[in-house]
Formats: structure tokens, sequence, C-alpha cells
């Protein structure tokens, strides 16, 4: 029988089989930042441990990062003592850090794809649970926990059960003003935030293969909201393209003998999956959520469920949203346009081409956070920031931000958010606050026009 | 890591779904360095009120529960981030065992890597279970890990249903756990078998 993508990179890494348990797997990269790493240190060093490739690991500082004013010493000292730790860390055991103001920081999931860290056919992990984003390239991606850092620290190896296999195929053709983050919100919308729980998911068809590597990045990253631990798309010319000449990426000869071996990983035709999902691409729109998981979602212009269970009820009274109602008008009083489910330069050229020529609402604070510094550069580049300036905006430096709220960047108690990033649990974003996951398209428009717009009405003419 | 084997306890009710991590654990609260002081702020946001107060009727707060080592909880506890600060946080705050009718996987893993026993029973059993406890928070029980049993003492569980479920666990981890071993023991004792691999591994 014939294997699928993930098949063939796992059994490609299984260095051992425990009978009647798990197997050892190898991990070919690990990535690290300042939050979920220093126990994991403590750890090899409370019970005298090397660490096995410190050269396979890469660190960067994102999660509990200031965004203005990154040249100064860091204000909160806890943070600050969090991010001394992990230079400490990486400096002693000789691993390559790209810390704040390195013209390669950035999120941990933007930054190693820019510089060809990561590959098809790789093994990689993280102590973040939005990993599963490096699976756009063909790669086993996933988060990890502390204990987990510290064994791959130990070994370079995990102990895991093979999971079991799922595909989502969507064919067909999108609707202008349809991105990528749409996709996957309105996949998780159909199939809810448990269906992929003990499954990695392969994500097929030509809505995938017509994708750009940015937009194929957002699908896998939202992977873990529908429970399964990552996401994969069969590497293409379209991968090979995005990673040819980049820092890391393998040069001249062995590009080449890569490529073959990439070009080896798709999943055959005869392979089969442990359940299947299929929908059709002209059955989504863009994208809102309304509650406080990210399968509670609605296409823009659709009412919110009349009634539902317990979760339901005291999702919506969080939310101050009614049953039966719209989204549509909302008044809207900040928007994040970030994280690493939407914060490369493509997210901002279409962010940007919204809002050229027009003007920031009065009422809104927007916050546009860059990925990575990588990011900057190209938006500088593109002459992006001045479009954004043009229209009223600021762009703060990159980091995680807004995503998680760990640093000030935090949403007031009560007020709604249109944010880019992936969760929309309660508190996410800060004590009280209410997060509308949407497109960067989607929050760039509420920017302009203070309350959420029917896109498909105001762009599409 | 602590050895688990039998325990006998009562047990908190939490009778809501999807609770996710950054529920059990606010990222405010992500900032330190050690395992250390993460029970004090275990579902933080639900316990206090914006202003600082104990809000008393959240379960946790209740002094009915306060001895209470389970933690009962609805259908797919511990979604959402792989923040282990999670399970530091509900093993700091000294409960042992967590009951739904689904884990997260990361949370699961996450949990059996700090002695903290996730225990996955049918929607219908952890329904009866939650009423129990609610209404009779006296209610004690019992998990046997060697035979991979709960039971619970029910007054109130309806006609002809069982107080006690079998649950699955992995082998290597019921062993792990029994004995108090972790994986990174197990993975260091491998180091020749991993070494050889990486020598025939692709790399470009
Ligand atoms: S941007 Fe958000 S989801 Fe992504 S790595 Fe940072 S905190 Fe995690």
């Amino acid at each position: 029988m014939g294997k699928t993508l993930f098949d063939k990179v796992w059994d490609a890494h299984v260095v051992d089989t425990i009978p009647d348990g798990p197997q050892i797997l190898y991990i070919d990269k690990h990535l690290i930042h300042e939050v979920t790493s220093p126990q994991a240190f403590n750890e090899l060093e409370a019970r005298g441990i090397p660490i096995a490739r410190p050269d396979q690991i890469v660190a960067t500082a994102d999660h509990n990062t200031p965004t203005v004013n990154q040249h100064l010493p860091v204000q909160d000292p806890l943070s600050r003592n969090q991010l001394e730790q992990l230079t400490k860390n990486c400096d002693k055991h000789g691993i390559t850090l790209y810390g704040l103001g390195h013209q390669y920081n950035g999120i941990v999931h933007v930054m190693a794809p820019e510089l060809g860290i990561t590959q098809p056919g790789m093994t990689m992990v993280c102590g973040d649970s939005h990993t599963s984003t490096h699976g756009a390239f063909g790669s086993i991606a996933f988060g990890i926990g502390t204990s987990q850092v510290a064994q791959v620290f130990a070994s370079q190896s995990l102990l895991l059960k093979k999971p079991k296999s799922l595909r989502v195929s969507v064919n067909g053709t999108l609707a202008p003003g349809v991105l990528p983050k749409d996709v996957i919100l309105y996949i998780i919308s159909q199939i809810g935030t448990n269906a992929g729980t003990g499954y990695f998911c392969e994500y097929a068809g030509n809505v995938f293969e017509e994708m750009s590597m940015e937009g194929r990045m957002t699908v896998c990253n939202m992977s873990i909201e529908m429970g399964a631990r990552g996401g994969m798309i069969a590497p293409d010319q379209t991968t090979f393209d995005y990673i040819e000449g980049k820092k890391f990426a393998p040069q001249g000869d062995a590009f080449a003998k890569a490529v073959s071996y990439w070009k080896t990983l798709p999943t055959d035709p005869d392979a089969t999956f442990d359940k299947e999902y299929h929908f059709d691409a002209a059955a989504i729109a863009p994208m809102l959520t309304y509650g406080t998981n990210p399968g509670m979602g609605i296409k823009i212009n659709e009412h919110i469920p009349e009634t539902g269970d317990m979760t339901f009820e005291k999702a919506l009274e969080y939310m101050d949203f009614k049953g039966g109602s719209q989204l549509l008008d909302t008044t809207i009083n900040y928007v994040f346009i970030g994280s690493c489910t939407n914060s490369r330069i493509e997210d901002f050229r279409v962010a940007a081409s919204y809002v050229k020529g027009k003007q920031k609402a009065p009422n809104v604070n927007a916050w546009l956070v860059p990925g990575s510094q990588q990011v900057v550069k190209q938006l500088k580049e593109e002459g992006l920031d001045e479009v954004f300036k043009n229209a009223g905006f600021t762009l703060r430096e990159p980091g995680c931000s807004a995503c998680l709220a760990m640093n000030d960047d935090k949403i007031p108690a009560g007020e709604y958010c249109v944010s880019t990033s992936n969760r929309n649990f309660e508190g996410r974003q800060g004590q009280g606050s209410r997060t509308i996951l949407a497109s960067p398209l989607v929050a760039a428009a509420t920017a302009i026009e203070g309350k959420i717009v029917d896109i498909t009405k105001t762009i599409l003419t | 890591m602590e050895r688990f084997t039998k325990l006998t306890t009562t047990a908190i009710p939490l009778p809501i779904e999807n609770i996710d991590t950054d529920q059990i654990i606010p990222a405010r609260f992500l900032k330190a360095t050690d395992k250390k002081g993460f029970g004090d702020n275990v579902f933080r946001d639900w316990r206090y009120d914006s202003d600082g107060n104990l809000n008393m009727d959240f379960p946790l707060n209740a002094p009915q529960y306060k001895e209470a080592q389970i933690l009962v909880a609805g259908d797919n506890f511990g979604c959402g981030s792989s923040r282990e600060h999670a399970a530091w946080a509900i093993a700091g705050y000294g409960l042992k065992v967590v009951i739904s009718s689904f884990f997260a996987d990361i949370f699961k893993g996450n949990a059996l890597n700090n002695g903290l026993l996730p225990i996955q029973v049918s929607p219908d059993f952890l329904k009866q279970l939650l009423t129990s406890v609610q209404e009779n928070p006296a209610t004690k029980i019992t998990v046997d890990l060697e035979n991979q049993v709960v039971e619970y003492a029910g007054v109130y569980t309806e006609q002809g249903r069982s107080t006690k479920s079998e649950f699955e666990i992995d082998p290597y981890k019921k062993v792990c756990l029994i004995n108090g071993y972790d994986d990174i023991d197990f993975l260091v004792s491998k180091k020749d078998t991993i070494e050889a691999f990486e020598k025939e591994r692709m790399v470009f």
C-alpha cells in the first residue's frame, strides 16, 4: 500500500520502536524561545546532562518582548530576566540566538521559514503549539511541552506514538477576497476544535496547491485549533522556489539533490487516510469568529446561530453578542494585524492594498506588528510602510504582541478586537478582551471603517 | 517525578467544555524561569474577579472542595497552547488527577510528564460523576492506576449505571508513573542507538 507524506517523513526519522510502546523519533531542528525553554535548561543542568546537539537548535526572543523601543532596556523586570536567561543559556551552550534587535529576530514561526531553516522532509519541534506552521513545507512540525524541550535537549529525540492520519481536501475556486485565513477558519467552523485530536493532518486539493507559501503557512498554523498536532502540505515547485537561495537552504548541487529527494515525498495515489473531509472552495466566504474558540466562526454576512449548548451561551455572554444577530456594523476600537498566523509580507501587502489612499477611522487603535525584522525590511523596500503611515497607521516592532498579550500589548477589558491571530479564548488578548478572528483584509477594512463591514460588497465591485 | 499508584479523595467539579490552557494559566503569569508558584494562579481569571477578590461561586474556591485532589472537567480539556505551565499550575495547586471525556493531545502529554494523571472516561460516565460530586461534594473517588479503574461512591447515580469505569493509558507511560521514571532517563540510555541512526540519516 502507498504511503502518505506524513508516513514517509515519520518513517525516515524512527530511531527505534519500543515493543507495545512509543517510538523514538529523531528531531532535525529544534526552535526555542524565552518562555518555554528556561525550565528545560534548568532540568538538564540539575541532572548534569549536556545539550546533545546545540548546532541543531535555533533560538529567538518573541513571546514576551516589547514592540516599541526595542533598542532600550526591557522595562518589565520579569520579562527582562526571562530574556537574559535565554541569552545566558544560549551563550553557555553555543546555541545560535537571534535576540531582540538582531536582523533575523522575529516570531519563531516567521523567522525560521524565511531563513530557509524550515525544509521539506524534516522533523521540527518547538515549545509552542503553532509549530504546525512549518508543515507548509512538507515537514513534520509540532508543538511540545517543556519536558519534551528538555528531552530534545538531552537526546535530539522524542518518545512518541505515531498519530492517525487525516486529510482535508478543498477543491474549486475561491471567491475574490477569500484568503487562506478564511479557508482555515471555515474548515474549523465546520469540523470543530477537536476533530483533529490524535491526528496529523494533510491539506490537499487545488486550493492549497495554488496557494503561496505564506498562505500555506497560515493554514498549517491553525491546524492545532482543530486539535491536530500538525498539518502538512506536499512540497512542490512553489515550495522549492521559496526555499532556493535562502540563507540556510542547501546551496548549489546540494539544493538539486535535496529537491530530487523532496519530490519523492508527496502522498502516493493509493495511500489511505484514517479520516477524510472534503470541502468546496466556492462555499467559503470571508470569515469572522463570534465566540471564544476558533470553531465558533461564521461567514461575514451570516447570523450567529440562535441557540446552542452551555458552552455556546457562556461564550456569547462573554462576547456580549446575541444569538441570531449579525456582526456587521459592530463598532470596533481595536484592530491587530500580526502573529505567526498573519504577519508575513503577503499579509501586509493585502492590508496595504485596502488602506492605500484611505484614512484610518478615528475610533480605531490599530496595532500592526510585522512578524520579523526581515518582514520590516521588505515592507520598507516595497514602500508599504509609507502606505500605512499615510493612512494614519504606525508599524510596531516584531514579536508575538497582542496574540497572547504577555507584554504590554493588551486589549482593554470589554473591548472588541478584530485580530488576525489564531485564538479567541477568553482573555487571550488581555483580561476581559473580546477577540474576533479574521483575515488581514477584513482586519484592514475594519480599521478603515471603524466597524465590521461586508468586504464582499466593498472591494469586489 | 513523584510515583503514582492509587488515590482515594474527593473531587472538584468544573462542568465547562473546551477549557483551554489560557484559562488554566493566563499568559501574563508565564514570566517565571522555574516551575514554582504556578499553582497560586491556576484558573486565575475565574477564581478572582477583576478587583482581585475571590469569586466564591467558582468551585475551586468553595470550602467543600478544599481537600479535593481530583478535578472533574468538561469535554476537550486543555486545548490551546503547549504551555506546560498549565500542568505545573494544576499539579502545583495540589491536584493529582484530571477526569474528562476528552483531552487535548499536548496537555495530556504534559500532564503525564509531571505525574498528573489525565483519565478519559465516556461522556455518560462523566455526566454521572459530575452530578454526583456537585450534589454531594463528599463523594469519594478512587483511582487505581495499576488496574486502570476509576470508581466513585455515587449516591445519586441513575439506576442501572455503573459507578466504575476502566480507563486507557499507554503501557509505557503507566510504567513511568508507577515507578516515577521520566522520558529523559530513558532517552539518555538510548544514546548509542540515536547516534548510530544519526550517522545514517539524510542531510543536505
Ligand atoms: S504569535 Fe501567538 S501563536 Fe504565534 S508563536 Fe507567538 S504567541 Fe504563539
